[in-house]
C-alpha cells in the first residue's frame, strides 16, 4: 500500500513537472534547428508562474461549466499518470481499467473543455471546439484500435504487461502490423496534441488554430491550469508512445532502484522522441484545416489494417 | 384526474419491478387462463430474461409517469392509450406463447401508434405516424410468419416447446425462422436500415413517451432478438451470430454519423437510440459466436455486456428525452438553432441532461462507460477463437465501437453546448423557465440511477452474470473480484470506475483547494467575452450548431452526400448591399434514396401491372370467376 502511494506519487511528480520542460525543451530545439536562440528550455515554468499571479477575467456570459473545466482537464491528466506505465510496469492504478479507461479519460477532458469553449459564445470558442471534437473523434478511437492491434500480440490488454511482454520476447515486434500501429499512433500523437501539421501551438491566426481558439477566452491561473494539463496530455502520450514500442527498461517497482532506472531509460527515450518531434515540426508545414481529418482517417485505417493482421500474418 | 392516472401507473411501473426483481432473482411463475383467449389461451412466464425486462420497463415508467404528472403538455389526451402502452410492454416479456405474445405485441404497436399522433394537427406528426404503422405490421408480418412456421414444425405454440425441439429441427427450417423472427424483432429495435420510423415517431410523440419508447419500446425489439439468437432456437450456426455482429457495427457507426448532422434536439436522441442498439447488438452477436464455439464463460461475458448496455441505455436515453421534453416545452421549439443560454434559466434541467449525456457519451465514471468498457472486453477477446473470418468481424465490430465512442462524445458536445450554453438565439430561449417539479424529480432518479450504475458494477455485474447463466444453461458464473474492482475472464482485465471516482475527486479538489486557500478566488474580474473590438456581443455572433457539425460534413461527405444551395437578395440599387442571405446543406439518407425510394417503386409498378386487370365491367369479372374455378377444378 505505502510502496503503491509511493509509485503513484512519483509518477505524479514526473508528469506534472517533466511536462513543461517537455515543452520548453521542444520550443528550444525548433528555435535551434531553424537558426535562432529560442527561449531557454525552463520558459514555460516562469510563463506559468507569471500567468499564476495573474488577474483571471471571466466572461460574463459563461456558466460553471467555464469555471470547471481547468479543474477537471487537470484531474483527468493526473489520473492518467497512474495508467500510464511511466516509471514502472505497474502503474498504480493499472488495475481501475486500462487502456481504453485512458482513451476516455481523455475524451472526459476534450469533452469539457469543448464544452467550455462553447461557453463564452465566442465565434471563435465554437470554432476551435468544434475543430477539436472533429480531431479527436477521430484520432481517439485510433489510439485504442492502435493499443489493441499491440495487446493482441502481447495478448493481455494491461498496457504494464504489453511492455514487459515486448520487452521479452522481442521477436513478436517483427511483424508488419507493429510497425502500422507505429505510424498510426504517432500520427495520432501529433493530432491529440495539437502539434504539426494538425495545429500549430505557435499560431494565433484565428481561422487556422484550434487548440488556442478553444482556450482563446482562459487567462491567468485557469489559462495555467489548461495549458499544464495539455503539457502532461503530450508528455503522457509520448511517454506511452516511448515505452510501447521501445519497451526496455521499465520494471517492476521493486525498489526505489528499479524506479530510478525507469525513469533514467524514460528520460533517454523522451530526448530521442522530442528530437524527432521537433525536427518534424521544422521540415513540414501544416495541413490545410480539411485536409486534416483525411491524415487522421489514414492513421485509422492504418490502425484498423494492424489490427487485422494480427488474423492474417500470423 | 391527470396526476391520479400517472400517479396509478407510476405505481404500477414499480410493482412490475418488483415483480421483474423476483423472476432475475430466480423467482419463477406461470399463469394460464385457457379460456381467455383461442388458440392456445392466455399463458404468461416469468423467468429471469422476462424478469429483466419486466423489471427494466417497470423502472423506467415510473420516472416517465412522475414526469407526465408535472407536463403540463403530456396530460389529458392519450392517457388511455399510454396506460395500456405502459400494460402491453409489461406483458410483453411474459408473454409464453404465441397467441398471448402478438397479442400483447400488437397492442404496444398500436397504443405507441396512438401516442405518436398525439398532435393531430401536425402534418409532421400524421406522417410520422403512418410510417412508423407500415414498418411496425411489415415487423409484425415477419414475427406471424416464422412464428406460425415455428408452431407448424413443433407442433405447438408454446414457446417452452420450441426450446425443447430446437435441436431436432432440420437447419433449414431454423435458419428461415430465425431469419423471419430476427427481421421482425430488428425493425422494432431500429436497426439498421429498417430504422426509418425511428427518428419519425420518437420525437413526435410527448417526451415521457418517447422517453418510454426509445428506453424501453426499442429494447423489446432486444427482448426478442436475445429470445430468437441464444433461447428458443438453440445453439445456431456461426452466422447468425455474424449477422447481430455486423448488424450491431453498422447500426452504430450509421446511427451516430446521422444524429451528428441532426439538429432537432429529440430527432438527434431517437438517432442515438440506433447507435445504442447497435452497442447492444455487438454484445449479443459476441455472446452467439462464442457460445457456438463452446467458450460459455466468454459467452456470458458478452452478454453481461449486452444486458449492462441495454439497462444502462434505458437510464440515460430516458433521462435525455425528458430534459429534451423539459427544454421543448419551456422554449416552444425543438431546433437547436434557436436555443442556448438555458443553463442558467433552467441549471436543474441543464445538470441532469449533462450528466445524461456524458452518460451516453460513455464517460467515466459514469455507467456508459462501464458497458461499453464490457463489450470492448468481449470483442477483444476474440484471440481465444480459432476462425479467422470470425476474427476479421470482430476486429469490424471493436473498429466501429471505437468510432461511435469518438463521434459519440463530439455530438453531445453539440447537443449541450448549443443548447445549454452561452447566449439565448431565440426570445422564447431567453424566456425560459425551469422544469415543474415531478419532472425535476423524475430527471433527478434517472441522473442518480446513471451515476450509481456507473459506479456500482461490482454489484451490477452478478446479478447480469445471473440471467446471462439462466439464458445461455450454464452454471452461474464466478465473477471475480472484490467489492471495489471487477474482475472478468479470471485476472484478464479488471475495471473499478469508483477508484476512478475517487481519483478524479481528489485530484480536481487539490488544486481547487490551493486556489481557495491562496485567496485566489478574489483576483477575479467579471467581463464581457472577447470579440475584436466589436461593441456588443450578440448570439448572433455565436456558432451554431449547423457550423459546429460541419468539419464532420465534410468528412464522412460520401456518406452524406449534401447538396449546397445560396440564395443571396442583393439591394435593388447596389450589388454591394445585401439584403437577405439564404443557406441550406441538407444532407440525403442513402437509405432512402437506394433503399426504400427502389423498394416502393417497384411495389407501385407491381400494383400498377396487377391494375389492369381491374377494367371496371362486370363481364369481365364473371369470366375471371370462372377461369378461377375451371383451373381449381382442373388442378383438384
Amino acid at each position: 500500500m505505502i510502496a503503491s502511494l509511493a509509485v503513484a506519487l512519483v509518477h505524479i511528480a514526473v508528469v506534472g513537472a517533466g511536462a513543461p520542460l517537455l515543452i520548453g525543451a521542444l520550443g528550444t530545439l525548433k528555435a535551434r534547428l531553424v537558426g535562432r536562440r529560442g527561449p531557454s528550455p525552463w520558459q514555460p515554468y516562469a510563463d506559468f508562474r507569471k500567468l499564476l499571479a495573474k488577474e483571471v477575467v471571466v466572461s460574463t456570459t459563461t456558466s460553471w461549466v467555464f469555471r470547471a473545466t481547468p479543474y477537471l482537464l487537470v484531474a483527468t491528466s493526473l489520473v492518467t499518470a497512474l495508467i500510464v506505465p511511466v516509471a514502472t510496469v505497474r502503474p498504480p492504478l493499472a488495475f481501475a481499467g486500462n487502456i481504453i479507461l485512458l482513451v476516455y479519460l481523455f475524451m472526459l477532458g476534450t469533452f469539457f473543455l469543448a464544452l467550455a469553449g462553447l461557453d463564452a459564445g465566442s465565434a471563435f470558442g465554437g470554432m476551435g471546439s468544434s475543430r477539436e471534437v472533429a480531431v479527436a473523434a477521430l484520432a481517439e478511437p485510433t489510439v485504442i484500435v492502435a493499443v489493441f492491434a499491440l495487446a493482441l500480440r502481447a495478448d493481455t490488454i494491461d498496457l504494464g504487461r504489453i511492455v514487459e511482454r515486448f520487452g521479452s520476447e522481442p521477436h513478436l515486434a517483427l511483424n508488419p502490423a507493429h510497425l502500422l500501429a507505429f505510424a498510426a499512433f504517432f500520427i495520432v500523437m501529433l493530432a491529440e496534441t495539437g502539434r504539426l501539421p494538425v495545429d500549430n501551438p505557435a499560431t494565433h491566426l484565428e481561422l487556422t488554430m484550434i487548440h488556442e481558439a478553444m482556450v482563446l477566452e482562459y487567462s491567468g491561473r485557469y489559462l495555467a491550469l489548461v495549458e499544464w494539463a495539455s503539457a502532461m496530455k503530450l508528455f503522457l502520450f509520448m511517454t506511452l508512445l516511448a515505452n510501447l514500442f521501445v519497451p526496455w527498461g521499465l520494471t517492476e517497482p521493486t525498489g526505489p532502484v528499479a524506479v530510478l532506472g525507469g525513469l533514467l531509460a524514460l528520460a533517454g527515450k523522451l530526448s530521442v522522441l522530442t528530437l524527432a518531434v521537433a525536427v518534424l515540426e521544422t521540415a513540414v508545414a501544416k495541413l490545410r484545416l480539411f485536409r486534416v481529418p483525411e491524415l487522421l482517417a489514414g492513421s485509422f485505417a492504418l490502425a484498423f489494417l494492424s489490427l487485422m493482421a494480427v488474423f492474417l500474418v500470423r | 384526474m391527470n396526476r391520479l392516472v400517472y400517479g396509478v401507473i407510476a405505481a404500477m411501473g414499480i410493482v412490475a419491478a418488483g415483480l421483474g426483481g423476483y423472476g432475475m432473482a430466480g423467482g419463477a411463475g406461470t399463469l394460464r387462463l385457457a379460456w381467455l383467449v383461442p388458440l392456445g389461451g392466455l399463458e404468461l412466464t416469468l423467468d429471469p430474461l422476462g424478469g429483466l425486462f419486466l423489471g427494466l420497463i417497470g423502472l423506467a415508467a415510473a420516472p416517465a409517469s412522475v414526469y407526465g404528472m408535472g407536463d403540463p403538455d403530456g396530460g389529458g389526451r392519450g392517457r388511455l392509450a399510454y396506460a395500456v402502452f405502459v400494460a402491453s410492454m409489461c406483458l410483453v416479456p411474459l408473454a409464453a406463447n404465441t397467441m398471448t405474445f402478438l397479442i400483447a405485441w400488437e397492442l404496444m404497436s398500436l397504443a405507441s401508434y396512438a401516442l405518436v399522433l398525439h398532435d393531430r394537427e401536425s402534418e409532421e406528426s400524421v406522417r410520422a405516424g403512418w410510417i412508423y404503422a407500415v414498418m411496425t405490421h411489415a415487423g409484425l408480418a415477419c414475427l406471424l410468419a416464422g412464428m406460425l412456421l415455428l408452431g407448424a414444425e413443433v407442433g405447438s405454440q408454446r414457446f417452452a416447446d420450441w426450446r425443447a425441439a430446437a435441436p431436432a429441427l432440420a437447419p433449414a427450417t431454423r435458419d428461415l425462422a430465425f431469419v423471419l423472427l430476427a427481421l421482425g424483432f430488428a425493425g422494432k429495435a431500429g436497426v439498421i436500415p429498417l430504422h426509418v420510423w425511428l427518428p419519425l415517431a420518437h420525437p413526435a410523440a410527448p417526451s415521457h413517451v418517447s422517453a418510454l419508447m426509445s428506453g424501453v419500446m426499442i429494447k423489446l425489439g432486444i427482448y426478442g432478438l436475445l429470445r430468437v439468437s441464444l433461447d428458443w432456437l438453440g445453439v445456431g450456426p456461426p452466422w447468425w451470430g455474424a449477422t447481430l455482429l455486423v448488424a450491431g457495427a453498422v447500426s452504430s457507426v450509421i446511427g451516430v454519423l446521422y444524429a451528428l448532422v441532426e439538429h432537432d434536439l429529440k430527432r438527434l436522441l431517437a438517432f442515438h437510440s440506433i447507435e445504442n442498439i447497435g452497442i447492444i447488438l455487438l454484445g449479443i452477436g459476441s455472446a452467439a459466436l462464442y457460445r457456438v464455439a463452446g467458450l460459455d464463460a466468454l459467452a456470458r461475458l458478452g452478454l453481461i455486456a449486452a444486458l449492462y448496455h441495454t439497462v444502462n441505455h434505458a437510464a440515460f436515453k430516458a433521462l435525455l428525452f425528458l430534459g429534451a421534453g423539459a427544454v421543448v416545452h419551456a422554449t416552444g421549439t425543438r431546433n437547436m438553432e434557436a436555443m442556448g443560454g438555458l443553463i442558467k434559466r433552467m441549471p436543474w434541467t441543464a445538470g441532469c441532461f449533462l450528466v445524461g449525456s456524458a452518460a451516453i457519451a460513455a464517460l467515466p465514471p459514469l455507467n456508459g462507460f462501464v458497458s461499453e468498457w464490457l463489450t470492448f472486453l468481449a470483442l477483444f477477446q476474440n484471440t481465444r477463437l480459432d476462425a479467422v473470418g470470425q476474427n476479421l468481424v470482430f476486429t469490424l465490430g471493436i473498429a466501429s465501437l471505437a468510432l461511435t465512442g469518438g463521434l459519440a462524445m463530439a455530438c453531445f458536445v453539440k447537443a449541450f453546448g448549443i443548447t445549454f450554453l452561452a447566449l439565448p438565439r431565440s426570445d422564447a430561449a431567453a424566456g425560459a423557465h425551469e422544469a415543474s417539479p415531478p419532472m425535476r424529480l423524475a430527471m433527478l432518479t434517472l441522473a442518480a440511477a446513471c451515476v450509481a450504475l456507473g459506479l456500482g458494477p461490482t454489484l451490477v455485474v452478478p446479478v447480469f452474470g445471473s440471467v446471462a447463466a439462466a439464458i445461455l444453461k450454464t452454471p452461474p458464473s464466478a465473477t471475480g473480484g472484490d467489492w471495489l474492482t471487477l474482475r472478468v475472464a479470471g485476472e484478464f482485465a479488471s475495471l473499478s470506475t469508483a477508484a476512478i471516482a475517487v481519483a478524479l475527486a481528489a485530484s480536481l479538489l487539490v488544486p481547487f483547494a490551493a486556489f481557495w486557500i491562496l485567496g485566489a478566488a478574489r483576483r477575479t474580474r467579471a467581463y464581457e467575452t472577447w470579440g475584436c473590438g466589436r461593441i456588443v456581443q450578440t448570439a448572433r455572433m455565436e456558432y451554431t450548431a449547423t457550423a459546429f457539425a460541419n468539419p464532420f460534413k465534410r468528412v464522412f461527405d460520401f456518406f452524406y452526400r449534401p447538396s449546397k444551395r445560396l440564395d443571396i437578395e442583393f439591394h435593388p440599387e447596389s450589388r454591394f448591399f445585401v439584403e437577405r442571405i439564404e443557406y441550406e446543406n441538407p444532407t440525403r439518407s442513402i437509405f432512402d434514396d437506394w433503399l426504400y425510394r427502389p423498394a416502393l417503386e417497384l411495389l407501385q409498378a407491381a400494383a400498377r401491372a396487377v391494375g389492369a386487370l381491374q377494367s371496371g365491367s362486370a363481364n369481365q369479372y364473371l369470366a375471371y370467376i370462372l377461369v378461377a374455378l375451371l383451373l381449381m377444378l382442373v388442378l383438384a
